[in-house]
């Protein structure tokens, strides 16, 4: 019974006390949960919560221990990137199940990744004041603090941090050897988009965020999309603009999560900080045409106005819950924008044919 | 969509092993969701003790057999619309299946709702659904079917040894096994035959240690889906599933393996056209991401139940409006109000079932688990942690276990071998044996190698053993209780102080705002959930898990109180533990605790919420059980305080109690020396009957006949009732019994009397009851009588049944109850009143009349029990003084034999016999003779040449197997304990579905019935 004492403070000057497991660094981080109840690898890995600390709602977390990377053509199938991106980790409970393709458990994928995480704590009463107060700046710490408000307003403001800078990369990066190019302007992309594109035959081009049109076109794509990826679309504009510019060339484009919500921004819609964020992978989005119902990934914070919709769009998925635009359809161009993960990871394969739908608009553009 | 006025829900008849209770609320469900829309329903149901054969859940209640025949006279009479058949288990699928065979659905112009038949039998019979797996690439275990022994030798050669053998068509996995090797074969084919309505098996291979995994699917008629639940089972394949304790959500599954068995599940609803809901079964190979499909249920089911109260989502509810016609994501969330049904509930928590056997109720009866379930209960525990829903788990089952550890088998000197040798021999309660294994040192490897459990389960318990060990008898320091009370422990197994947080729960993991009123206690936690108001509050105490003699009657009673309390009480809340139930559907009550029905619970509970009152009379035994501590705590017992339950339940002080009042009683004595007891022998001789005190359903009642036996049973009886005296008293043989049930302000009393048609000696809830009791007026008159000066001289408030054996015209009283009784929702239906409203009533203020009150009765009402000798393999057939059946159906009718055959014919599995009876005993055989005059002519009868009646053919009794099994004899009549001589002959019956009597004076008047009776197939208001 000699656990390690570890700490996490909240910005609105809650403190928490818990154990320690992981690395024993230093964190801070915008709390934020996911209620999935397993895929704690591909959460974790997923760049999405780059400047995030996790919360997973369920209370025992590692129960299966962590599987050995395995990937192809530099495409990580169970993994959503090389590492671990969210900032720290909390848990009611940790545990050190291991199963037949385990390589380690989760205590010490988390100390190679030097990442802390904290146990023992209350995380349904932790949710429901994320989800009243809205997601908070917090602090993994293994020592007490007595400055922690201080602390709080020295630090940046996650609204306004560019994390997908840090989750970007630096310079283009190739994957697989197809005929037909699909460029993937990475904001911090989810390999389980890539292993998506390349199960389609697409060699793969992944460049920076910040790419000029010119520089994206150069590469003369059969397809693009637009990624994934952490923090405030609303501070994107200069790559809502690129995104402008890449639709006079009509090339067949699909965008996800945050590229939904650039696309939006290029094409005059609004988007917007919700009151509840959809942080589950266990919603329901209604197509509004064939008015099937999907069960998907989300992780978002933000969404695109229903009320200020993109010039020429049309709903195409929405939430049955809070009609929240999940998808557009748009009339006049080459698009498709969806704001939750058709690749799941963790979630389910109920929408994996929306990348079917992009290869046929890559082959339909011939 | 169609806009149906008036639909017909078939429910599952009267409870048994594989069928039970969950039945009663997932059709409770359905109801509720018709009645919503404007809709009249009718319902067809002997289960006389559930809660929707009650008017205020269907429109129109015919309490009569679930089979295709009366269900086509109801069709006839009632002209519904459409029927409704997924919510009255495997009976009601299987009734259902014939009705649009026969083309009565046709006939009629009646709409099947939810799954079509063709899909129901692709999805049922094995060797379709075989075929169609393959047809959309599903991978299946090697298999064939069969339909003879020859079909079953050469598939079992071609997939090889071991094998599992399964049935088409049934329940409880009945009929199946694991078999080894040919011979095995052999030996096991006639039953699985016989269990088979198709007359086919299937041959599979057996996938030793592989994890067994099942999902729960909604599917509406436009193909939306969503995949509600995972359930994992820790018992391995192999182990029926009903009988595996078993996890949700599942904790060994990675993301990759749930969510391809998740799109399978998918397909499988999809194969199968799936509209409403389905189970889907996997077996996972635990060492690589193999996994095969093994089979589906396109119906409510037990797992459907069990998902529903782990997830809060209600399948059954939204299951009929899907058959309705409704889209998934048109259906509100009935939790969260605000979301729809279209999702997939996330938990942030852990359930654990577990099962409850009885096995040792029934004499030779295999005391090992398999692929046949023999559970007859069931609790669901909810805990922040595993380690906590496995301890609460463990004390709910109420097997005298404070949780995983520190029980006696725990501290008894059972050596690691025979620990370990229990496991393999699948003893039922594994986590004792794995427990004690675990402290006797054997590794956390070695007993998932033997149990086929995954070692993170195993090790999950290696830890309550080292924390349980570290801190026994210790004082145990604040960080430390912190830790072990969020582990489950209990004060009973440690030094702890119990503390709880409330939690709710919510199907959305609090991503969401949600008013839900479904709640557990943890033992960690930073805030509660709730924020109680000052309210007047009861709290009514479930009846916990179901067990022999405690089932869906004391269900029916807890909910019928909370709804009659609601009158009187601001707030009524429930607490049960036990998955089946319809008490524990959220929507039912007002608010709901899923949680220990113990001390210590009760009492945090009541802190949290405040609470003023507390009914205990529904919880059967438990309750009154827990009384004394309750009162303890200066909680206000609703109804009989404590001391006038101590009086009743006390034998001794009861006995003296009817001394002084000089109401008549069998000869007694207290077993606390034993020159007493010699001298009690000496005077009245044998038999006599031990009785223990606080017990129901006479658990270590038994009767002696010498005094080696009553030395042993004595034994027994100090195990059982522990802190409270045995007694012994004269055994009255061969008596009527005759019961009363009343409700009671005090002063006077309404009531029902009833008699049984089986002697003394013969359990209550074993015996074929009648209401009204054709007794002289004399012994009527005195019954009554005693009723009032029993319920005045012990203050009774509320419900109260007492027994009574009537000696040379003496009502002698057995025993008084000051609870709800088992036969209470069969009184109040006999008669259309309702007992619980008068109790209530009682409570709370006076009767409009004085004395002794019985309504007029306009019909007879007959009652049957229910057995299921069939899943219980080796168990002998006979009936005594402790109970053994596990439900029971009535009928009401114009004249007695009316009621009788109808009620006798709603017990699954009885026939009129057409070919031959065989009737033979040792006991009753004047009416037994009488039995063969009235049925000379009606078929042919045989006898047994070790006890004959006169005037039949006898038989040996290999000669009268050869006869059953040859289809020549389709009624077995036996009066008596002779296992020597018929032990074979009755299981092969009960393996062959053939109905077995098992007393002559049942014998007697269900021969009157079959010969002469016209039966009337009313409505149960058109009784009244």
């Amino acid at each position: 019974m000699s656990q390690k004492k570890r700490f996490l403070y909240l910005e609105d000057g809650t403190v928490l006390e818990g154990f320690g497991f992981g690395s024993s660094d230093y964190k801070t981080g915008e709390l934020v949960f996911t209620t999935a109840m397993n895929g704690y690898p591909e959460s974790l890995t997923d760049p999405s919560y780059k400047g995030q600390i996790l919360l997973i709602t369920h209370p025992l977390v590692g129960n299966y221990g962590v599987p050995g990377l395995k990937s192809k053509d530099g495409i990580i199938s169970n993994f959503e990137s090389e590492s671990i991106k969210a900032e720290g980790l909390v848990v009611s409970e940790l545990t050190h199940g291991m199963k037949w393709n385990s390589s380690k458990s989760l205590d010490e994928w988390l100390k190679d990744n030097n990442i802390p995480g904290i146990s023992g704590i209350d995380t349904r009463a932790l949710t429901k004041k994320v989800r009243e107060e809205g997601v908070m700046a917090c602090i993994i710490s293994d020592e007490e603090i007595e400055d922690a408000e201080a602390r709080f307003k020295k630090s940046k403001n996650y609204d306004f941090s560019n994390l997908v800078g840090m989750v970007s990369p630096k310079e283009p990066v190739m994957h697989g050897s197809g005929n037909e190019v699909v460029v993937v302007v990475d904001f911090g992309v989810k390999h389980g988009i890539l292993e998506n594109l390349s199960d389609l035959g697409y060699r793969i081009i992944r460049v920076p965020y910040n790419y000029s049109a010119e520089e994206i076109m150069a590469f003369k794509p059969n397809g693009i999309l637009y990624s994934n990826g952490p923090g405030n679309p609303n501070l994107l504009l200069k790559e809502a603009e690129t995104f402008k510019r890449l639709l006079e060339y009509n090339i067949p484009t699909l965008a996800i999560c945050l590229g939904h919500q650039i696309a939006s921004m290029a094409l005059g819609g609004e988007v917007r900080k919700m009151k509840f964020g959809h942080r589950a992978i266990n919603k329901a989005v209604v197509d509004q045409m064939s008015k099937r119902s999907y069960i998907t990934t989300h992780n978002h914070g933000y969404e695109v106005s229903k009320d200020a919709l993109p010039e020429d769009s049309e709903i195409w998925f929405n939430s049955p819950d809070d009609d929240v635009v999940e998808g557009l359809r748009f009339k006049r161009m080459n698009l498709l924008t969806v704001q939750f993960h058709p690749e799941a990871r963790p979630g389910t394969n109920d929408t994996r044919f929306i990348f079917n739908l992009f290869g046929g608009m890559v082959h339909g553009s011939l | 969509m169609a806009r149906y006025k008036k639909i017909l829900v078939v429910g599952s008849g009267p409870i048994k092993i594989g069928e039970a209770a969950e039945f009663d609320y997932s059709g409770s469900q359905a109801l509720r969701a018709l009645k919503e829309e404007g809709i009249s329903t009718i319902l067809i149901n002997s289960n006389v003790a559930t809660v929707q054969t009650t008017h205020s859940s269907a429109d129109k209640v015919y309490l009569l057999p679930v089979t295709s025949e009366f269900i086509r006279i109801v069709i006839e009479r009632e002209r519904p619309e459409a029927i409704m058949i997924g919510f009255g288990g495997q009976s009601a699928l299987n009734a259902g299946i014939d009705l649009s065979k026969d083309g009565t659905l046709a006939k009629y112009n009646v709409d099947l709702l939810g799954t079509k038949i063709i899909d129901i039998e692709k999805a049922l019979g094995r060797s379709d659904f075989s075929k169609l797996m393959k047809a959309v690439k599903i991978s299946v275990p090697p298999s064939a079917s069969a339909r003879s022994e020859d079909e079953a030798l050469s598939a079992a050669k071609k997939i090889g040894f071991p094998l599992m053998v399964r049935v088409s068509f049934n329940l409880g996995g009945r009929g199946s096994s694991i078999v080894e090797d040919a011979e095995g074969l052999k030996g096991i084919l006639k039953k699985a035959f016989a269990q088979s309505r198709v007359g086919e098996v299937l041959v599979e291979k057996y996938l030793e240690g592989w994890k067994e995994i099942e999902y729960e699917v909604v599917r509406d008629s436009f193909g939306n889906c969503a995949v509600v639940a995972c359930i994992e089972n820790l018992d391995p394949m192999g182990i029926h599933t009903g009988d595996s304790v078993a996890v949700t959500p599942s904790q060994t599954l990675d993301d990759y393996d749930y969510q391809r068995m998740r799109s399978v599940a998918i397909q499988v609803a999809e194969a199968i056209n799936l509209i409403g809901e389905c189970n889907v079964q996997f077996a996972l190979d635990p060492k690589s991401s193999n996994f095969y499909v093994i089979e589906t249920n396109p119906r409510m089911s037990r797992s459907s139940a069990l998902a529903s109260k782990a997830t809060g989502y209600p399948l059954a509810y939204v299951s009929a409006k899907l058959a309705l016609g409704y889209k998934l994501y048109e259906l509100k969330n009935e939790i969260s109000k605000a979301t729809t049904a279209c999702f997939e509930p996330s938990l942030d928590y852990i359930t654990i079932k577990m099962p409850r056997w009885d096995i040792n109720k029934f004499e030779g009866a295999e005391e090992r688990i398999g692929s046949e379930m023999k559970s007859i209960g069931e609790v669901m525990a909810i805990g922040r942690s595993l380690e906590e829903a496995m301890q609460k788990a463990a004390r709910m089952l109420d097997i005298g276990e404070s949780g995983i550890v520190g029980g006696t088998l725990y501290h008894s000197d059972l050596s690691k071998e025979e620990a370990i040798s229990a496991i393999k021999e699948r003893k039922p309660y594994w986590f004792r044996y794995v427990a004690k294994a675990l402290k006797e040192g054997a590794t956390t490897e070695e007993i998932s190698r033997e149990s086929g459990i995954s070692q993170f389960f195993v090790d999950k318990i290696k830890g309550m053993v080292e924390l349980y060990e570290h801190f026994l008898n210790k004082e145990i320091s604040a960080p430390d209780a912190k830790h072990l009370l969020s582990l489950g422990f209990s004060p009973l197994q440690l030094n702890l102080t119990k503390e709880i947080s409330v939690k709710e729960i919510d199907t959305l993991a609090a991503e969401w705002p949600a008013s839900s009123s479904y709640l557990y206690t943890a033992g960690s936690g930073i805030e509660d959930d709730i924020r109680p108001k000052g309210l007047s509050k009861l709290l009514v105490l479930g009846s916990g898990v179901f067990r022999i003699g405690v089932s869906v009657e004391f269900d029916y009673s807890s909910v019928a109180i909370a709804e009659e309390a609601k009158k009187h009480f601001d707030e009524v809340i429930l607490l049960n533990c036990n998955p089946e139930t319809v008490s524990t559907d959220w929507n039912k009550v007002g608010r709901l605790y899923f949680d220990e029905i113990t001390a210590e619970t009760v009492s945090s509970i009541c802190d949290k919420e405040q609470a003023s009152d507390i009914a205990i009379f529904s919880a059967g035994q438990t309750g009154n059980n827990l009384a004394k501590a309750i009162s303890q705590r200066k909680i206000r017992i609703y109804g009989s305080d404590s001391d006038s339950i101590a009086h009743a339940e006390d034998r001794k002080k009861f006995s003296e109690l009817l001394e002084k009042l000089g109401i008549g009683q069998p000869e007694w004595t207290d077993a606390t020396s034993s020159t007493s007891i010699k001298r009690f022998i000496d005077e009245i001789g044998f038999p006599v009957l031990v009785r223990p005190s606080f017990i129901l359903s006479g658990a270590a009642m038994k009767v002696a006949n010498n005094m080696h036996e009553l030395e042993e049973y004595l034994r027994e009886a100090a195990i059982v009732s522990r802190e409270h005296p045995v007694v012994i008293s004269r055994f009255l043989k061969g008596c009527i019994e005759a019961e009363l049930d009343c409700a009671s302000d005090g002063k006077s009393i309404l009531g029902v009397m009833l008699q049984h048609i089986e002697e003394t000696g013969v359990h209550s809830g074993d015996s074929t009851i009648f209401t009204p009791a054709n007794l002289e007026n004399i012994i009527r008159y005195r019954m009554n009588e005693i009723a009032l000066e029993l319920a005045r001289t012990l203050k009774i408030k509320g419900l109260f049944n007492i027994q009574f054996a009537i000696e040379n015209g003496e009502p002698k009283v057995i025993e008084l109850n000051l609870r709800a009784s088992r036969s209470m929702p069969f009184s109040s239906k006999s008669l259309g009143i309702n007992l619980v409203e008068s109790a209530i009533k009682g409570i709370n203020g006076k009767f409009e009349w004085d004395g002794f009150k019985e309504p007029e009765h306009r019909s007879i009402a007959v009652k049957s029990p229910q057995f299921s000798w069939s899943q219980l393999k080796g168990a002998y057939p006979h009936l005594s003084p402790e109970m053994k059946s596990t439900g029971e159906s009535a009928a009401l009718g114009r004249n007695f034999n009316d009621a009788l055959l109808k009620s006798w014919l709603g017990v699954t599995g009885n026939k009129i016999p057409k070919k031959g009876i065989l009737i033979y005993g040792r006991e009753n055989r004047t009416e037994l003779l009488r039995s063969t005059e009235s049925l000379s002519g009606f078929t042919m009868l045989y006898t047994l040449e070790s006890n004959p009646i006169p005037g039949c053919e006898q038989l040996t009794e290999a000669k009268a197997m050869n006869m059953l099994a040859g289809n020549e004899i389709d009624l077995v009549i036996g009066d008596g304990y002779m296992p020597d001589n018929d032990k074979k002959l009755r299981r092969l019956a009960v393996d062959l579905n053939i109905p077995l009597v098992l007393n002559g004076r049942l014998a007697e008047r269900l021969s009157n019935a079959f010969v002469n009776s016209s039966i009337s197939f009313d409505e149960l208001r058109e009784y009244w």
